[in-house]
């Protein structure tokens, strides 16, 4: 069981680093749009200070959204989706593989260039590094909401529109606290019940995600 | 004995039998709501005294909480009938739940409706960002999502399968967002009927209310039958109990 999670998550990794300009692309995404804002708004310090937490939280969930058909759409087109449900290993763990190999591909890229898109939006030093631990708690829940997603609309002719409308309400709490985090480290305050939710959320999606996701390839597969 | 219950389940299920069964309760459900929803209406708008704060407008309360318990209420039926549709495979149940998506999102969108109209004179805007208005409001996109799947999907049984899970995942979802809400903006006025302790509420402004709720709940039941007979009688519109049907007209 657990040579099959590696496999599958390290098919998945070569099968992304054999298109390399395909890896980019979320990441060039997020720090584009960040870098509308302050082109939208206004580039004073204190502005774009109030609006950053929001403002890089929205563009991460906006990356992850745009990335998440790689996550089955490929398999589902060629087939491979269909011989891994016929696989005799449990298909959560293949689920989970498959999301961790997600996560590797946009979702810490995220959080490593996150830094920098504080430094654009005039981040202080402390809120920096609670953005990305929130990053860090967050963006793996939004790979696997996300998932849940996909595998109920992958086979839905121009489901992209469809997908975001089933996923953007689920995302709403990471976001909420998210964002909050790092707007309340701005101010001096502690943030470990903003962090620990996070953890918490995560947690739970850990155990449950995999398990719709599965239901979820099944109903997607008997069609 | 389980298996004569099962048999029993699956005859009372069928569409054929339902469609015959709801034409009998339909009228029963429809007269009720009526009765008891004219009687809560005049005793909430011509009995229940005067507000000391918020004078006569508070009365919109009689409407907004009700709307607003249904909307939550009509989402739980959904998850749990989508359940029984998807684990025992009845087809009824996965009836019930699609017809009764565009109903709660009505009461979710008459909640909002009737909410921004109080809040203008209270809070002096038509819409904040406070708590409750929010989670209202999500959970009509949650409808709109369950809609949009349900109906972007062709093959029936999938399509049902599909918005079915997406309702049981809101069902977990929704209590997360709900706190989560909560924690993050609070203008909306707390609780004021489902305490623990005594409700904190006048007595004759009790009673209408819970009556409006008891009539908000048998207006959706006859809605819900009706709606639920139409989808039955358009999805089996090849089997042989619809033919007969249209045959006897």
């Amino acid at each position: 069981m657990l040579k099959a999670y590696y496999y599958l998550l390290m098919r998945d990794l070569r099968l992304a680093f054999r298109n390399r300009h395909e890896l980019a692309n979320p990441l060039i995404f997020f720090v584009l749009v960040v870098t509308l804002f302050p082109l939208a708004v206004t580039p004073t310090t204190e502005a774009l200070r109030a609006m950053a937490p929001g403002v890089i939280w929205v563009s991460a969930l906006l990356a992850v959204l745009l990335s998440l058909d790689r996550l089955f759409k490929e398999d589902f087109d060629d087939g491979s989706l269909d011989q891994l449900m016929l696989s005799p290993n449990p298909l959560v763990i293949l689920v989970l593989a498959k999301v961790t190999a997600h996560w590797f591909l946009t979702g810490l890229p995220l959080v490593i260039i996150a830094p920098l898109l504080g430094m654009f939006m005039a981040l202080p030093d402390e809120a920096g590094a609670v953005l990305i631990y929130s990053l860090l708690l967050g963006t793996p829940v939004l790979s696997l909401i996300g998932a849940i997603g996909v595998s109920l609309t992958v086979a839905v002719n121009r489901g992209g529109v469809l997908l975001s409308l089933i996923v953007l309400p689920l995302y709403i709490p990471i976001l909420i606290f998210g964002a909050n985090a790092v707007d309340v480290a701005m101010d001096g305050l502690p943030v470990r019940g903003q962090l620990l939710f996070l953890a918490a959320v995560l947690v739970l999606a850990l155990s449950l995600a995999p398990l719709a996701t599965a239901v979820a390839l099944r109903i997607t597969a008997s069609r | 004995m389980i298996k004569s219950i099962w048999h029993w389940i699956q005859r009372f299920s069928s569409p054929k039998h339902f469609y015959g069964m709801s034409a009998k309760l339909i009228p029963w459900f429809t007269v009720s709501a009526l009765l008891v929803g004219l009687y809560g209406l005049y005793l909430g708008l011509f009995v229940a005294p005067t507000d000391y704060q918020q004078g006569e407008s508070y009365r919109i309360i009689f409407i907004h909480v009700p709307a607003a318990w249904m909307s939550l209420f009509v989402y739980m039926v959904m998850a749990i009938s989508s359940g029984i549709g998807i684990i025992w495979q009845i087809r009824l149940a996965d009836m019930v739940a699609a017809a009764s998506a565009p109903i709660g999102a009505s009461f979710a969108f008459l909640a909002l409706v009737t909410g921004s109209l109080w809040g203008k004179p209270m809070w002096g805007a038509y819409w904040v960002w406070d708590a409750r208005l929010t989670s209202e409001l999500i959970l009509l996109f949650l409808y709109f999502g369950y809609m949009a799947l349900q109906s972007a999907i062709e093959d029936q049984r999938s399509a049902d399968k599909a918005s079915g899970l997406l309702a049981i995942v809101g069902v977990v979802n929704i209590t997360i967002i709900h706190y989560s809400v909560e924690w993050w903006n609070t203008l909306h006025q707390g609780a004021t009927v489902a305490k623990f302790d005594k409700p904190s509420m006048h007595i004759d402004m009790l009673i209408p209310l819970l009556l409006m709720a008891l009539a908000f709940k048998l207006f959706y039941a006859a809605v819900v039958l009706v709606r639920t007979r139409n989808e039955a009688l358009y999805r089996d519109r090849n089997r042989r109990w619809v033919r007969e049907l249209i045959n006897e007209l």
